[in-house]
């Protein structure tokens, strides 16, 4: 029992290892004189910095702000284009008619449009969750489409001969059978989310985790900018690991792929 | 004497008006197929007159080789494709499309792996709109029928070949259709569970009387288990001859196999599948064997 926990201690000590020493060499490049300090000071001072942007609650208010936009940007894209993905993979007629157009679309990145949003929108908040919903839809969308279409053809012939309807066959079948895909695009799409976010922020904006990352460097505070950059680091982290929660509860149903 | 004896088994062609379950009638079915991409498309006659009755509570079994239509009769059957000509007609009434009067199961399980094994025995229950506490009490009984009690909570792929398709027949029981379809549903198991799997079949068909059509290609099991063995040609697909098994019943796996009456009864399906073979043969004058046709029809034919 003792061991079991201790073996179970190490593990994670292991696997945590790799960062630990990141953070050693972070903290004493500067200090041994290979780096110049004022631009990459060491992760202490950083650390410092980050500590005292939390208890400021400085930090906190653009956290807030970023993650805002980002539910709202990444909310519509779910509410969007999940069901119109099922549309899409389902009738083959609606795919072959709109997928050179999905193809353009989904290979014209989202910063270059920027400005467009900036144009259409104004430079407040609609134009931000506008450029988040557009990079987010894609991913989703296009996972979806192929989730739908990967679903077995048995499980929809079984489902048929029982007399399921066409709604029945969607709701029971369809969505489940391409859950695994969706949640994957989910999973993308989260990540994009944050890092498109940031990228819009440091363009036009005046709160955020972005903005203060770009306000920082500004300002020649260097310490608070890379402080920044952590929490976007760990953001992102935690959507990831949150996801990947969620999406193991839902697909317990799947067979486990043993470690190998 | 044995010989006379032997004669009287025999093989009458199936012919039957009382109580027809299953009409089948003049059923044919076109499929268009393109060979590559450059050719045009190809008219393919699966299934060109086909005519079958089917007695209430009868178990028929479709025999023949790979590619004679016996599953696109299944499809027309249950309602999944609509044939190019033709009608069935189930209890009298004319079916088009399908319905959970008839049930079916196939040889890949189709079990939906999101579902837990009680879930996915009530799946055709949800359609029927079976409100929630009847249908755990139905499959709990239906998943005790097959042999399976305790593993309700289980998902799909914590269980075996012979085991999933357990549910599958459960699932199939479950809505309670008079009409069971078999599409070689034992064609994946491993010959023992095979075994098993056929005299618990003819187990639940004893106990529930449901019209059964097995499609297979195994000439044993044909016999082993159905009232009358329906033969069928290739190209086109058509019924050639049908043969009524008459062996006692109930039948056991460990003693019919040692039945003189059932290895005699096998080789006359046997042959008159051989003959089905040959003809083709001639017609399309290729290099295939006796030998090799009669193993891609069954695997298990050793004499």
């Amino acid at each position: 029992m003792l061991l079991n926990l201790f073996k179970k201690l190490l593990g994670h000590t292991y696997s945590l290892l790799a960062v630990a020493i990141f953070l050693l060499i972070w903290e004493f490049i500067p200090k041994l004189g290979l780096a110049d300090t004022t631009f990459l000071p060491p992760f202490s001072k950083v650390a410092a910095a980050l500590w005292k942007l939390t208890v400021t609650g400085v930090l906190f208010k653009h956290l807030i702000i970023s993650l805002q936009r980002a539910v709202l940007g990444f909310g519509l894209g779910l509410l969007i284009s999940i069901p119109l993905g099922l549309l899409i993979g389902w009738f083959k007629g609606v795919e072959r008619f709109v997928d050179p157009l999905l193809q353009t679309f989904r290979q014209t990145s989202a910063l270059a449009l920027f400005p467009v949003f900036i144009l259409l929108f104004g430079i407040g908040e609609v134009s931000k969750v506008a450029i988040i919903f557009w990079s987010v839809q894609w991913p989703i969308l296009l996972n979806t489409i192929s989730g739908v279409k990967s679903v077995e053809p048995l499980l929809i012939k079984s489902a048929r001969s029982m007399g399921a309807s066409s709604f029945t066959l969607l709701l029971k079948v369809i969505v489940p059978g391409a859950f695994p895909s969706i949640f994957t695009g989910i999973r993308l799409s989260a990540t994009y989310s944050i890092l498109i976010l940031i990228a819009a922020e440091m363009i036009g904006s005046n709160a955020g985790l972005g903005f203060l990352l770009y306000e920082s460097e500004i300002k020649f505070e260097i310490p608070e900018m890379y402080a920044a950059i952590v929490t976007m680091s760990l953001l992102g982290l935690a959507v990831n690991y949150l996801l990947v929660a969620v999406g193991g509860r839902l697909t317990r149903w799947k067979e486990e792929i043993p470690n190998t | 004497m044995l010989s006379q004896k032997r004669r009287n088994l025999n093989i009458v062609t199936g012919d039957s008006e009382i109580s027809s379950k299953i009409v089948v009638e003049n059923i044919s079915h076109q499929y268009h197929i393109k060979k590559s991409k450059a050719e045009k498309k190809k008219e393919f006659t699966a299934l060109k007159e086909v005519s079958l009755k089917v007695k209430k509570g009868e178990f028929i079994a479709i025999v023949g080789p790979s590619g004679c239509g016996k599953s696109t009769l299944l499809d027309i059957l249950a309602g999944l494709i609509n044939a190019k000509c033709g009608k069935i007609f189930i209890d009298g009434k004319l079916a088009h499309g399908p319905a959970l009067d008839r049930g079916i199961v196939m040889q890949g399980y189709a079990l939906f792996p999101w579902r837990t094994i009680r879930k996915n025995v009530e799946f055709g229950l949800e359609i029927k709109g079976i409100p929630k506490k009847e249908r755990a009490e139905l499959s709990r009984s239906f998943i005790e029928l097959v042999g399976l009690k305790g593993f309700e909570e289980r998902y799909p792929h914590e269980l075996s070949g012979g085991m999933k398709q357990r549910i599958a027949i459960a699932r199939a029981l479950a809505y309670d259709p008079d009409v069971l379809l078999m599409d070689e549903p034992f064609a994946a198991v491993d010959a023992q569970t095979r075994e098993v799997l056929q005299d618990e079949l003819l187990r639940i068909w004893e106990k529930t009387n449901k019209t059964i059509v097995f499609v297979t290609h195994s000439i044993d099991e044909a016999v082993f288990l159905a009232d009358r063995v329906a033969v069928m040609t290739s190209n086109p697909g058509t019924i050639k001859e049908i043969i009524k098994i008459k062996l006692p019943r109930p039948r056991r796996n460990a003693d019919m196999r040692q039945s003189a009456d059932f290895n005699w009864i096998r080789h006359k399906v046997w042959q008159s599948l051989q003959n089905t073979v040959t003809t083709i043969n001639e017609e399309r004058e290729s290099g295939l064997t006796y030998k090799d046709l009669a193993e891609e029809i069954s695997p298990s034919v050793v004499l």
